[in-house]
């Protein structure tokens, strides 16, 4: 049998059982003092969305000084396009779990939480009754954290937040978590996909990790593709593959569609004509513009308007905004009034102009990467729908629906 | 050395007061919604003083000085 993240019995079986999971696995290995070397040389990099390398946070939690570290597996996925954490943790979990155990022993952490979005409740289900076929050694120093459904619950700091005082809020940084997290100790929060690659890296090494690439990438990934295609679904890839292969993996498209978007609400609209031959691997995109965030690909069908899509996305963003911060509170607003009005073509004078400056106004000027998200999302789309947002807003006319406003 | 810091910010301790852009306007300006955009680099020696009089002037004591490649 194959050896994979999502390998193993079929999902619709449901969460592969521990003494399956070890007889197609073997049983976890000891603590390896290489196993960071090891991660290094796989290139793994963490996915829940900024791809930061592995080794790198794990060597500055291990090497902090003040207190016994904790371990954050983080299985918030607040993102509303992505199923790859909830699923894979309602199919796998043991592997999550054997990856959140590596990382606690490798770090020197003496305790576990498992963060799971309240809502992903098979995937709560599924990691609940994974615990309780573990070694009670095990069991003793890992614990189960719902997370509040919420955008922002996932974010790391909100993570930290929410464990150490029950308000699922960004704090600002510095400390960041690997300095000071759970109860002041320094805390590794690492997503669950990233803990998983770790529990295979561990048992197959890291040359192994690097031959599932394609091309030059090195291992593989989740991806959730929906939009044009038959339904959402997700699927393990070689990193490197075009995007093309992985929408037709996912079963084809169903209609024409102008653009793609890439990487979440987080990411980017791209064109199709681009985006199909962009591969699908952290590293390049990351050197061509884009960003593969967490894994999310949704091609917009036909009919369906750019301008529309956009303005709902950051409606949603605005919403989901913790606001605490003056920029992302007031600007996101601004932006999120201003877009709606355009899509709907009931745009005010100036309203275009606004979103345009507004858009370049955002990045870092919060305590976390809410308000860079939505600025790069809205900067993307008005880069590929420049067109169609010109159209909505000197013409009060969609293109794409062939709606127009009524005289007035 | 003092070429070398910049100022940083607390962006949930911010309330928008605006003290900041009108002792330091060398190096801060304000959004639309009256919140700092900090100009990104080293503060330039001759603007340190006033910056430091917007450190201890800001009302929710949301900036600070800070090594200049830190993040945010």
């Amino acid at each position: 049998m194959s050896i994979a993240l999502l390998a193993g019995p079929p999902p619709a079986q449901g969460m592969e059982r521990r003494a399956e999971h070890q007889h197609r696995l073997g049983a976890l290995p000891l603590r390896q003092p290489s196993l960071i070397d090891s991660i290094e040389r796989s290139g793994l990099r963490g996915k829940g969305g900024a791809g930061f390398p592995v080794a790198t946070k794990w060597r500055s939690v291990a090497s902090q000084r003040a207190g016994t570290p904790v371990v954050l597996a983080n299985g918030g996925e607040g993102e509303p396009l992505s199923r790859k954490d909830r699923m894979l943790m309602e199919q796998r979990p043991h592997l999550v779990i054997d990856g959140a155990v590596l990382a606690a022993d490798t770090v020197g952490a003496d305790e576990i939480v498992l963060y799971v979005g309240a809502d992903h409740t098979g995937a709560i289900q599924a990691m609940l009754r994974a615990l309780s076929e573990r070694p009670a050694t095990e069991r003793a120093r890992l614990r189960l954290v719902s997370a509040p459904v919420r955008y922002v619950s996932g974010e790391e700091t909100a993570a930290v937040h929410f464990i150490n005082a029950g308000i699922a809020l960004p704090t600002s940084i510095p400390p960041r978590p690997f300095e000071r997290g759970i109860d002041g100790r320094p805390t590794l929060v690492q997503n669950v996909e990233t803990l998983a690659h770790v529990a295979l890296i561990a048992r197959f090494g890291d040359e192994w990790f690097r031959s599932l690439g394609a091309g030059t990438a090195s291992g593989s990934t989740l991806v959730t593709v929906g939009g044009a295609v038959p339904q959402t679904v997700l699927i393990e890839i070689p990193q490197g593959l075009a995007l093309s292969e992985a929408v037709n993996a996912a079963g084809g498209i169903t209609s024409d569609s102008d653009a793609v978007l890439l990487g979440g609400y987080f990411g980017g609209w791209v064109e199709s004509t681009t985006a199909w031959g962009l591969p699908l691997d952290a590293d390049s995109l990351r050197q061509l513009g884009y960003s593969l965030g967490c894994g999310v690909i949704a091609v917009l069908p036909s009919g369906r308007c750019g301008v529309v899509e956009t303005a709902r996305i950051l409606a949603y963003l605005a919403h989901e905004s913790a606001r605490q911060c003056g920029p992302c509170t007031f600007g996101l607003r601004a932006i999120s009034a201003a877009a709606g009005r355009v899509a709907g073509l009931t745009a005010t004078h100036g309203d275009l102009e606004h979103i345009q400056r507004w858009a370049g106004l955002l990045k870092g000027r919060g305590a976390c990467r809410h308000p860079d998200g939505a600025a790069g999302l809205l900067a993307s789309a008005l880069r590929v729908f420049a067109d169609e947002f010109m159209i909505h807003y000197d013409h009060r006319r969609c293109s794409i629906t062939n709606v127009a406003a009524a005289a007035s | 050395m003092s070429d070398r810091v910049a100022l940083g910010i607390d962006r949930i301790k911010c309330d928008g007061h605006g003290v900041c852009a009108d002792l330091v306007p060398e190096i801060i300006e304000l959004d639309d919604w009256g919140y700092p955009i900090i100009r990104a680099g080293a503060i330039p020696a001759s603007v340190l003083p006033h910056a430091r009089r917007a450190i201890s002037g800001c009302p929710t004591l949301a900036l600070r000085l800070q090594a200049l490649n830190a993040r945010r």
